[in-house]
């Protein structure tokens, strides 16, 4: 009887995504303890948000493929109205738009278009994947272009950044011609190019926009500012050597020198605790996870799930990487927080709901194959 | 990589997923590969460095905070300056007791006011733990060094040098200068969102009010930062590298404070506000707002008694009457309508009207002051005695559309954009306005009657003393209008090197040269025969003005109460003039509240202002008030009907 549950719980789980999900939640937890200085509450409000997040992956591993195509235009366009909704009567904080009060609280609509807008695209493609055309690609741009656009004016860049990714990811998969991506990319770095140097920006551009371009990509221009988290950071992962300083024992967190230290800073904490060993072995859960995604995307049954799968999962990348390769001083500090580490609520909650689909996905094979 | 087939290829679609998974998973494992090189680098190759720098030394950053611009004005006479002193502060985070016992005994060695443990506590409360807070200002040497001699005592509190900001001219010209107060939350998140906290790093202070908030970031300067090693024990051991702060840029105003404490000095203590302008460039050369304040008291956090005073005074000294005071016009708006009749073709100057002391539309008859009527009078007639019978017809046959249309681009109802916070709009009243400002549809319509008393600046006429200023440069200067401005020169504090604020010309109003010569002739007359003729006779310069009179209310909160507030109700004595009047140099607009029927209550404080820019002349002794007579303009009907007249409305 006992076991009937136990199985009927596990079935649409996926073993293996499972497993590294509940290990780098359990490096979370570890690492939270020891960034807030042995404080219970923060771990226990912890845990009580990631079983939140599993309970609503697990809801979703249960539905079926079809059902979240079904669920794809619904869920994008209310995303769209929401954001449209937030330019019009959103609440401002810190200078950007980018919440709506709904009675119990607040909620950001743009963390909802991570999810919507490679499932969107990914519909659109299965809608029409038996004469992909050029013209095709375009209209996924626009699918893709118009939250962007979006989240682009409440002004919220790091985030569009990330929602585009997301639905370039669909787009690659779906085969975007090279002749078409080259270009894109190489205009990107054009982009980065031109505005990195001051002058060369100030002559197109304001003043004050290009010295918050600046400081974006060299902190050590803001030395007191981003700066200094840069700094920080970078003499706390140094220091934990190849061993680390051992769990609770890293002085720069100790000292209070680590600023956002259980949330976009994480990493520092972890690093110097647990050493390089420590790192490969994170570095090496997260590729794994990765890998697991990229299978399930290949063995998908249908064009929307590989879409689906493998955009969720190189996001997923995404984020890990951006928030290493800030952390360590090799990209701009950007508020992007490390995937299923850092403290805060919605942001797991939308990487588990994430790997639900990849489930779900997983599980239409394994029913086909039966 | 378009494909046209209709038939589907699952094993090429397949196959070309697959080969862009590869393409995808080799790009994540370089990119873990990145981050893994990037972790070998820092936790082994360069561990020794790290190692130190965290463990034996941790650098620490220490700021510098830049030194805050200072503020002259057109003469180079400082109006806001820094000085070094000492102060005395606690941390409380840091005290081994009690944070009263600590009081108690610092008391006993220096002397501690009253008012300085009210300004602390006040302080405390806004602090956050770990901050140190001032209990004492300004400690002169022998305080330093009896403190100094007894230190041991006292953990937790130390001797600091701080700069202090100075207003030496106290309450002159305190509208206009503004005054520094500490950061609190709301300044703290308004610097974050504007990525500008960074900078504020090490200050405590920032602008809150006047110029010194305008141009905060003018004044502020880049803070400058030592890197500094600290032991475990956070003690520094030694400096690394020293980035020194930039000071602020100073402020040159086009304010000559002489001029402005003329003024001041001729206001004596009643209420009232004065801008004066150069037209030809919208340099202001003074800008009163009585009573004034003094900015000292809140460099250093004002005390909650202070405060209160100041907040709750019924004189409101807190309020910039002359950015942010609503009054109608009364006559001074003549010349304005006057000149939007020439503009619109409704009358030509020497069109005349008989004037038999009162103006009739349907049933309601508007009186002028004259029982008998001026006879017969012509636009410069109008003006110069102040004619109201004349504007109430010249109101009814322009108008509402037509008075608006004009006066909007002139700027009546509309911020000047003067470099001040806090300015008010006031309402320039239309058919659209009315719509917007009343709730019930009845109210919301236009009535004829509406348009009548807006030709004599009365009604909803609702305007700040800066427009009207604005209005009287823009006339006298051929109707090329500018935004006034306060702020002539940013000079950089270091090199000396001016940037001139240049004066922006908003537009060119293209008014008929022929037309304004007459409006400026008629005023002109005002001030040789007319209401304002005694106050500048024997003037060596030709000048022209026009006298105003206005019943206003601070409708919030004051009860209409006959007995109690009858001083509050005399009407508001108004004037606008410019000078010399073939090349005006200067042009005022000025009120002075509830001065009775003395429209030759405001005149005399002009022609001081005048004789000063002009001939170099100081006034003999402030203003006297003079004594009441007949009124010779005033609004029609009296005061009394007027606050009736005013609440209907509302």
């Amino acid at each position: 009887m006992i076991k009937r549950l136990f199985r009927r719980l596990a079935e649409p789980l996926d073993p293996w995504l499972f497993l590294f999900v509940g290990l780098l939640i359990s490096v979370s937890l570890i690492t939270i303890y020891s960034a807030s200085n042995g404080s219970v509450d923060k771990v226990t409000n912890k845990m009580v948000s990631v079983s939140v997040a599993l309970l609503a992956m697990w809801l979703v591993a249960n539905l079926k493929p079809a059902q979240l195509m079904w669920l794809a235009p619904p869920l994008y366009l209310l995303g769209v109205v929401l954001l449209v909704a937030v330019e019009l009567f959103g609440i401002t904080v810190n200078g950007a738009t980018r919440w709506l009060n709904i009675g119990i609280g607040r909620i950001q609509p743009s963390e909802l278009l991570k999810l919507a807008v490679p499932m969107m695209v990914a519909w659109y493609f299965q809608r029409h994947e038996s004469w992909l055309q050029p013209r095709h690609y375009a209209v996924a741009a626009a699918i893709i272009g118009v939250p962007v656009l979006l989240v682009l004016k409440q002004p919220d860049l790091g985030t569009s950044l990330l929602i585009s990714a997301a639905g370039f990811y669909a787009l690659f998969l779906a085969g975007l011609s090279w002749r078409v991506i080259l270009p894109l990319v190489a205009m990107f770095l054009a982009t980065i190019w031109f505005v990195g140097d001051f002058n060369r920006c100030a002559s197109v551009f304001h003043d004050y926009q290009c010295h918050r371009v600046q400081v974006q990509l060299d902190p050590m221009a803001d030395p007191l500012g981003k700066g200094y988290h840069i700094i920080q950071g970078t003499i706390a992962i140094g220091s934990g050597g190849i061993t680390g300083k051992g769990w609770m024992n890293g002085t720069q967190t100790r000292l209070d020198f680590i600023p956002e230290r259980t949330t976009d800073f994480i990493f520092a904490v972890y690093s110097e605790e647990f050493g390089l060993i420590g790192c490969a072995l994170l570095l090496a859960l997260y590729l794994c996870v990765i890998v697991r995604g990229l299978m399930i995307a290949n063995s998908a049954s249908s064009l929307f799930g590989r879409l689906l799968a493998g955009a969720l999962t190189l996001s997923f990348f995404t984020y890990a990487f951006v928030n290493i390769g800030m952390v360590a001083g090799l990209l701009p500090v950007v508020g992007v927080p490390l995937p299923l580490v850092s403290y805060g609520g919605t942001a797991m909650l939308s990487i588990l709901i994430g790997f639900g689909m990849l489930m779900s996905i997983q599980r239409d094979r394994k029913l086909i194959k039966r | 990589m378009s494909r046209y087939t209709v038939l589907r290829d699952h094993h090429g679609e397949r196959f070309s997923f697959q080969r862009r998974l590869l393409v995808v998973l080799s790009v994540v494992v370089t990119g873990l590969l990145v981050l893994f090189g990037r972790m070998v680098y820092l936790q082994v190759m360069q561990y020794q460095k790290y190692q130190t720098l965290a463990e034996s030394n941790r650098i620490s950053l220490v700021p510098i905070p830049p030194s805050r611009g200072i503020i002259t004005d057109r003469n180079g006479i400082v109006l806001a300056h820094n000085y070094s002193a000492y102060t005395l502060e606690i941390t409380p985070s840091k005290l081994p007791g009690k944070l009263d016992d600590t009081i108690e005994s610092l008391a006993g060695l220096i002397e501690i006011t009253p008012k300085d443990r009210r300004r602390f506590r006040k302080l405390l409360d806004e602090s956050k733990e770990f901050e140190s807070i001032p209990i004492k200002t300004r400690l002169n040497d022998e305080d330093a060094a009896r403190f100094a001699a007894q230190a041991f005592r006292f953990p937790g509190v130390e001797i600091k040098a701080r700069l202090f900001r100075q207003y030496p001219m106290g309450e002159s010209a305190s509208h206009l200068i503004g005054y520094i107060g500490r950061i609190n939350d709301a300044d703290m998140k308004r610097l974050e969102a504007e990525s500008d906290i960074a900078n504020y790093k090490g200050t405590d202070h920032i602008g809150k009010f006047g110029l010194e908030k305008s141009y905060e970031t003018v004044l502020h300067g880049k803070t400058g930062y030592e890197e500094v090693e600290i032991d475990a024990g956070g003690r520094a051991v030694r400096s690394l590298r020293r980035t020194a702060p930039v000071s602020g840029n100073n402020l040159i105003l086009s304010v000559d404070i002489k001029l402005q404490q003329i003024a001041e000095q001729a206001f004596g203590t009643r209420r009232g506000a004065l801008v004066a302008m150069e037209p030809a460039t919208g340099g202001v050369l003074a800008l009163i707002s009585r009573p004034g304040f003094d900015p000292n008291l809140f460099v250093d956090g004002i005390d909650p008694v202070s405060w209160k005073e100041l907040n709750e005074s019924p004189d409101r000294p807190l309020n910039n009457r002359a950015i942010q005071g609503l009054y109608p016009p009364g006559s001074t708006f003549k010349p304005f309508m006057a000149l939007a009749a020439l503009e619109t073709g409704k009358r030509r100057a020497h069109d005349s009207i008989g004037d038999p002391g009162f103006f009739i539309l349907g049933n309601h008859r508007w009186r002028d002051d004259k029982v008998d009527g001026h006879g017969l009078v012509d636009m410069n007639k109008s003006i110069v005695v102040s004619c109201n019978t004349y504007y109430y017809k010249l109101a009814n046959d322009m108008g509402i559309d037509l008075i608006a249309g004009f006066m909007g681009p002139l700027g009546f109802g509309s911020r000047t954009g003067i470099d001040l916070p806090g300015e008010k709009e006031g309402i320039l009243p239309s058919q659209a306005w009315k719509r917007r400002a009343f709730k019930r549809k009845e109210q919301q319509r236009w009535l004829a009657g509406d348009t009548i008393s807006i030709g004599n600046g009365q009604g909803y006429n609702s305007y700040t003393i800066i427009q009207l200023a604005q209005s009287v440069s823009t006339l006298v200067n051929h109707g090329v209008q500018y935004r006034p401005h306060l702020v002539q020169y940013i000079e950089n504090s270091s090199t000396r090197a001016r940037k001139q604020m240049e004066p922006q010309p908003i537009k060119r109003l293209p008014y008929k040269p022929e037309h304004i010569e007459v409006i400026k002739q008629a005023m002109v007359n005002v001030n040789l025969a007319g209401t304002s003729s005694r106050a500048f006779a024997g003037a060596p310069y030709g000048s022209g003005g026009k006298t105003g009179t206005a019943q206003v209310f601070s409708l919030k909160g004051a009860k209409y109460n006959a007995s109690t507030t009858r001083e509050d109700l005399r009407d508001h004595a108004l004037f606008i003039a410019f000078a010399p009047a073939d090349q005006p140099r200067i042009a005022l607009a000025m009120i002075v509240e509830n001065a009775g029927f003395g429209a030759q209550a405001a005149a005399p404080i002009a022609r001081q202002v005048f004789d000063y820019y002009l001939l170099g002349k100081l006034p003999a002794k402030p203003a006297e008030p003079l004594p009441d007579e007949a009124p010779a303009d005033s609004a029609e009907g009296t005061p009394l009907e007027n606050f009736m007249q005013q609440h209907r409305h509302d």
